[in-house]
């Protein structure tokens, strides 16, 4: 039996798979489907400060393996969340991951401050794919100092010893830059991806068929985008732990993310049409481990970055005479 | 509490402009009532239609030789429910019920009508059986486009003590609009409650009759749903609540049956600016 667990910043979870924020509520609705405390964590949908009514409707369209949302972070508020929400969460007994979201850099820091020293928060995850109000609505996530600086206010509120994950967007030029700079601002591990900003025109109305216009874009069609940004972080920052996500479906999607680099992921679209999508991934993964005589998962993070092989020629070439990979031949040129 | 079940196809057949499908899904008949919907896996485990389509369920046999199944009507409108009418007997369906919050019946043998526009008289049936077996008087509107997309009118026939049609091309009854026949049945019927299904348009113009007359109804609505379980927002439309304030709510799982004078018609597909959390202008 492959040990499943994972040990992301300190905290050990008793295995690698978690929901995603937005794709899962707060665990009750995936409860009726599955055991919730069974998988590795429950990552909430982002919270903010007050109740959000979110976008206009039509939030949704479907696109070919994927599809694109508007939802504008439709929510309760912390307070309604803390007190029906997390308290649910706690009384379940299942991990809790919380999601947070503000508009600006004070709004984050009292949202950690209002869940410091809550027993239910497992970790708490920064989505950082917010405009920052007082920046001319600019993302905080495509510039690396708002990204800093809402990451430090974070980490400065929670109770030590929770990781605070921030949540990378990928709609930036070059991710590693801002994963730096979330991690020397504290950040002790990085969510990777959100979602990549998309359109989809309605040809019968002739219009943008979701009312926000733009939206976010989900589900398999992302993942081999995802398992690179993955591959990135983890190249740049090998020992920041990293939950990965975009379009994982099965065990073997989960696979390459670990591979990549994660230590964890998160299973989002896919649970919208299979509901019982993240206990069947992690069976799928745990079975993925041990056909390939993998006895930790923790053995298999990462792994695809070690260098190929070496090619050891049949005779009759003589000893001495080894020719290399390509690849392996320019990385010593 | 909704089951997922690997179903198979039992049978599909024609009914006028649409097809029936009936899905060998044991566990859930017994769960179901009149107003609760399915969410029906399309393109088979592999698609690249990663969105279940949700379908009203029409009828449900929790015995039989097969175990239970559920039967639902559809139309061909994308890929999806272009898939689901290629479907064979002894394809496998994955369903996902019952869903959201039934029909609400009254307490005592009242008077009731009810109204369906095109497929969504199909839930309106079952709940017609359970109002007569209460011993409610039962006046049935359908209306559609044409003939052909008239669902359920022998059941109806069968079933209710007087049945009104109108097509929109005349084909069949009086040419026109539920709306336009629907004030003389209340009236003659002296009916105390209303439900209806259909297209939003139709929900409303029947919402209003109603609520002009002081005669509680409740519509099920047909919004797009991506997850039909309450877990991804997209489904939201502004209903007024007990409190008097606005939220977008789910139509999944606080519908898709509403109270017909709390949903805002004229902000549907809107965020009303006095909603619960709109943003501030
Ligand atoms: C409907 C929907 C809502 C989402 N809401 C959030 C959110 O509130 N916060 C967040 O950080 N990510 C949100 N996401 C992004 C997901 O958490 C995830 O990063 C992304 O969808 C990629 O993973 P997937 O392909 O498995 O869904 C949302 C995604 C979807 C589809
Ligand atoms: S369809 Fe997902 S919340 Fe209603």
């Amino acid at each position: 039996m492959t040990d499943m667990s994972t040990t992301l910043a300190g905290v050990t979870f008793p295995n690698p798979v978690f929901t995603a924020s937005g794709c899962a509520a707060a665990g009750r609705e995936l409860d009726q489907f599955f055991d919730v405390t069974q998988i590795g964590g429950v990552v909430t949908k982002s919270i903010m400060l007050n109740a959000r009514s979110g976008r206009a409707t039509p939030r949704m369209a479907e696109t070919p393996s994927g599809m694109l949302n508007s939802i504008g972070l439709q929510g309760p508020g912390i307070e309604e969340f803390l007190t029906k929400d997390l308290a649910w969460l706690e009384k379940r007994g299942a991990r809790a991951v919380v999601s947070i979201a503000g508009g600006s850099v004070e709004d984050y820091a009292l949202l950690a401050q209002k869940l410091r020293g809550h027993k239910a928060v497992s970790m708490v995850e920064v989505n950082i794919s917010c405009p920052n109000v007082e920046d001319r609505g600019q993302v905080f996530a495509c510039d690396p100092r708002a990204s800093s600086n809402v990451v430090d206010a974070v980490r400065r509120n929670t109770t030590p010893g929770i990781p605070v994950f921030a949540k990378l967007s990928p709609d930036v030029t070059d991710i590693t830059t801002i994963a730096r700079a979330c991690v020397d601002a504290g950040a002790d591990g990085l969510s990777v991806i959100n979602t990549l900003l998309g359109m989809v025109i309605d040809t019968t109305t002739m219009r943008p068929a979701l009312a926000g216009l733009t939206g976010g874009l989900s589900g398999p069609a992302i993942r081999p985008v995802a398992v690179r940004f993955v591959w990135q972080v983890h190249q740049a920052l090998p020992h920041v732990p990293i939950l990965g996500m975009g379009g994982i479906r099965t065990g073997l999607d989960a696979l390459e993310f670990v591979l990549a680099g994660a230590s964890a992921v998160s299973v989002g679209t896919t649970v919208f049409g299979d509901p019982t999508a993240p206990v069947r991934v992690l069976a799928e993964l745990q079975q993925a481990l041990e056909q390939r005589g993998i006895a930790r998962l923790a053995d298999a993070v990462g792994l695809a970055h070690r260098p190929p092989e070496t090619y050891v020629p049949e005779r009759p070439d003589p000893v001495g005479d080894e020719l290399v990979s390509t690849d392996v031949f320019e990385e010593h040129s | 509490m909704p089951l997922q079940v690997a179903g198979e196809i039992l049978s599909i057949k024609k009914v006028g402009a649409y097809q029936a499908v009936t899905v060998i899904a044991p566990g859930i008949p017994e769960l179901t009532r009149p107003g609760h919907f399915l969410a029906v896996q399309v393109g088979g485990p592999e698609s690249s239609m990663l969105l279940r389509r949700a379908f009203a369920i029409y009828d449900v046999k929790d015995r039989g030789v097969y175990g239970g199944t559920v039967e639902f009507v559809f139309s061909v409108h994308g890929k999806g429910t272009a898939w689901l009418s290629q479907r064979r007997a002894g394809d496998k369906l994955d369903v996902v019920g019952p869903l959201g919050k039934p029909f609400r019946l009254p307490k005592s043998a009242v008077n009731v009508t009810l109204v369906g526009g095109g497929y969504g008289t199909a839930p309106l049936l079952p709940l017609a059986a359970a109002l007569r077996e209460r011993g409610c008087r039962v006046d049935i509107v359908l209306g559609a486009g044409g003939s052909d997309r008239l669902f359920g009118l022998l059941d109806a026939k069968r079933m209710a003590d007087s049945v009104a049609v109108t097509t929109d091309d005349g084909s069949s009854g009086t040419r026109g609009r539920v709306s336009d026949v629907l004030p003389a049945v209340l009236d003659k019927s002296q009916a105390d409650v209303v439900y209806a299904c259909g297209p939003m348009a139709m929900l409303r113009a029947v919402s209003d009759i109603a609520a002009a007359r002081g005669i509680p109804c409740q519509v099920a609505v047909e919004e797009s749903m991506a997850c039909g379980i309450g877990v991804c927002m997209t489904c939201v439309l502004p209903v007024v609540g007990e409190d008097g304030l606005t939220r977008m709510v789910r139509s999944c799982v606080e519908g898709p049956v509403f109270l017909g004078d709390r949903v805002r018609w004229d902000d549907v597909g809107t965020v009303p600016a006095d909603a619960v959390g709109a943003p501030r202008a």
